[in-house]
């Protein structure tokens, strides 16, 4: 392990929360009401005082929360909203004080929590690259030296000396990010700064990212909701949960605990149960078998579908289909059964249908299934049911080389390649 | 390769937040020279208005306390006795009000990015000293206007302008803590700087306070910076008010020391209450 450049020790933030108020702020009224109550109790009823207080609760953001990080670590924070993830990251970037504990950092940190902290609308591109890169801690010679690198990454050439309040929002981010992605800490801080931006830039400040950590050996914490950004930039991850760390290790264990800790709703994943009291055909249960526990699924690993159809009225055109789609409700793919000779066609009763998969190769992401049940003959659906069988894809077994991006494809399938030499034809001789 | 360690606790050293005022130095050069650009931006005449303003108010001025009231301007052009107080006022009132309000305007950096706070406030307060600056061109025209020459004492004037500095700045600061956590001052500060006004020696000299209240009248520390303007302007027969002068220097300083240390109190909190 490299030397540890972040060293925290049992960081502890609280914040006191006020339930009387209605307004966030406090007012001169309010804090002048409140001493005279104080202290009029104190001179009329001293033992009351201990409940006084009731108004307030305090809130444990952060609670004795302990990492180090080595130099040239890519460090994920994950975690669901409210487990802190933010409040670890302003006291890593020291906009706000802990209650208790420490942090030893050594090197220059510059944390990029919002892309365009400190644009002004009115001032220029170019005005505001000199202003967004001071506040970011940059030195005007340091600013100077790289402004070409900056406008060429930005791809805002044209419009350098445009105020910025014309730009369109693709622009705007490009020039944010590109101040940012030009700085030279010894220690980067990004907040979800990714999940803006067209998606060729993401790619690109992905991979600026990546050569930030990989060629220049500099600790980068990421913070993230996209599992997908993680996954690839990452390969050691903090899951904060409630203010603790929950797990601190590999990105892929992380990961996974991160998307079975999701499931908590109530509602089993990957399963699906029809309502009592249904009657005709329709489907009694269907389910996902998936290569882990919890309806997550490892991509490329053999997968398994199951429907019990529930059959009253047999009809020979009975056909069966279901589709896999991905949480934007876009198809990804589709399968159907209809063989002739199916007992259901001609019987009543329940029946089982097994839809085996050798690869599933999905994208990582979130998937549902929908399923249509319906009669050739006379066109009609019988049962059309969505979002049904929640499951999640995780891409943590997958080789970095055969890695794919989300924008190329949703699917991979199996090919036989062969190549050999074309025998030339007799045309050419 | 490590430059420095450094060590977050709650309760930081303060020796590492004046090291980091210094690094963040030029921070203080470009939000000043940003709320200048921005300030003019799509306005006609610009810059202009700067001059324009504290001219016109000094015309009124002169009207209402020389021509109606008929107040004693001490051999110097009423003009010139009122525009040597108009600037040091324009100063502070304006650096008093942009000051308070820094904090809340620039609050999407201050909860998003850390630097020292301080510069927040201070740099409000350049911007103030460049209209200032600007204003001071009247002044001169004026002198031109009315052939006046000062003598020696207007070489002191950079003491009572680093007076006013001091006097914008600690209030200045005290007011930016204090809106942060009550947005009551916003309606605060317009209040005290419209009653400044006139309870500073801005239209009037402040000789035409009868002498048994002169040293209440120095509490106001403005009364100090305005008279030292106008000895050192006017020069000639313009008397200074010592006792006056050093009571409200000392509130002056005190102003901002306290303006320091209780900005430096608050200020760790600012990015959890703005």
């Amino acid at each position: 392990m490299a030397d540890t450049v972040v060293q925290v020790e049992n960081l502890t933030k609280k914040y006191v929360l006020n339930h009387q108020q209605e307004g966030g702020y406090k007012t001169l009224r309010d804090v002048i009401a409140d001493r005279t109550k104080f202290l009029s109790k104190r001179l009329f009823k001293p033992d009351t005082l201990a409940i006084s207080n009731s108004a307030y609760e305090e809130f444990w953001a952060l609670k004795d929360v302990s990492f180090d990080i080595g130099q040239g670590e890519v460090v994920g924070i994950i975690g669901r909203n409210g487990a802190g993830k933010s409040t670890l990251l302003k006291i890593l970037s020291r906009i706000t004080e802990p209650t208790s504990g420490c942090i030893r950092i050594r090197g220059r940190v510059a944390s990029l929590l919002e892309v365009g902290t400190g644009f002004h609308p009115e001032l220029t591109g170019r005005e505001n690259i000199y202003l967004n890169g001071a506040v970011l801690g940059m030195s005007k010679v340091e600013i100077k030296r790289k402004f070409d690198e900056i406008v060429i990454f930005a791809e805002i050439e044209k419009f350098l000396d445009t105020p910025v309040k014309r730009y369109s929002s693709g622009m705007y981010v490009r020039l944010a990010f590109a101040v940012a992605a030009h700085l030279e800490p010894e220690i980067l801080i990004v907040d979800e700064v990714l999940a803006v931006g067209d998606m060729a830039f993401q790619k690109k400040c992905l991979g600026k990212m990546e050569s930030v950590s990989t060629k220049e050996g500099r600790t980068v914490f990421f913070v993230s909701h996209s599992m997908q950004a993680i996954a690839q930039l990452t390969n050691r991850c903090i899951l904060l949960s409630k203010g603790n760390v929950q797990f601190d290790g590999s990105t892929d264990q992380a990961v996974r605990l991160y998307i079975a800790g999701q499931n908590t709703s109530g509602e089993q994943p990957a399963y699906y149960e029809a309502p009592s009291g249904k009657t005709g055909n329709h489907i009694a249960w269907a389910r996902v078998h998936s290569s882990e526990e919890e309806g997550i699924h490892s991509w490329g690993e053999p997968v398994t579908f199951e429907f019990a159809l529930h059959v009253t009225n047999p009809h020979e055109t009975l056909w069966f289909s279901f589709q896999v789609k991905n949480d934007l409700q876009q198809p990804i793919c589709n399968f159907w059964f209809y063989d002739t000779q199916t007992p259901y066609r001609r019987e009543p009763g329940t029946f089982i249908l097994r839809c085996k998969i050798a690869k599933f190769r999905l994208y990582m992401g979130s998937y549902t299934l929908t399923t249509w049940f319906s009669e050739r003959r006379s066109n009609t659906i019988l049962e059309n049911l969505t979002d049904i069988c929640p499951f999640e894809v995780t891409m943590h077994g997958i080789e970095r080389e055969e890695s794919w991006e989300s924008d190329e494809c949703t699917y991979l399938e199996d090919a036989a390649w062969e190549a050999m030499p074309a025998i030339p034809s007799p045309i050419q001789i | 390769m490590y430059t420095k360690e450094l060590t977050i606790e709650a309760g930081r050293s303060e020796k590492q937040y004046w090291k980091d005022l210094w690094s963040y130095r030029e921070l203080f050069y470009f939000l000043a020279w940003r709320d200048i650009l921005v300030r003019y931006k799509q306005t006609a005449i610009g810059i202009v208005w700067a001059l324009i303003r504290p001219f016109l108010t000094m015309v009124v001025f002169t009207i209402v306390f020389s021509n109606l009231a008929k107040l004693p301007s001490g051999g110097a052009p009423y003009p010139i006795l009122v525009f040597a107080a108009m600037l040091p006022w324009q100063f502070f009132s304006s650096a008093l009000s942009e000051c308070s309000n820094s904090l809340i305007a620039n609050s999407n950096m201050i909860s998003k990015v850390y630097f020292p706070r301080l510069i927040v406030p201070t740099s409000a307060v350049i911007v103030s000293f460049v209209d200032f600056l600007i204003s001071g061109i009247i002044l001169i025209a004026l002198m031109v206007w009315y052939q006046f020459i000062p003598d020696w004492r207007i070489l002191t004037l950079p003491v009572f302008i680093l007076i006013a500095f001091v006097a914008a700045t600690g209030g200045g600061l005290w007011l930016a803590a204090l809106t942060v956590e009550y947005r009551d001052f916003r309606y605060v500060v317009p209040f005290i700087v419209q009653f400044g006004l006139y309870i500073s020696p801005v239209g009037f000299s402040s000789s035409i306070v009868p002498e048994q209240w002169r040293l209440l009248y120095s509490l106001n520390p403005m009364v100090s910076v305005i008279d030292g303007f106008r000895w050192a302007i006017l020069g000639g027969n313009s008397t200074l008010f010592w006792p006056g002068f050093i009571l409200s220097l000392g509130l002056v300083l005190l102003l901002f020391v306290s303006g320091i240390w209780y900005f430096r109190k608050t200020e760790r909190t600012f990015a959890d209450v703005i």
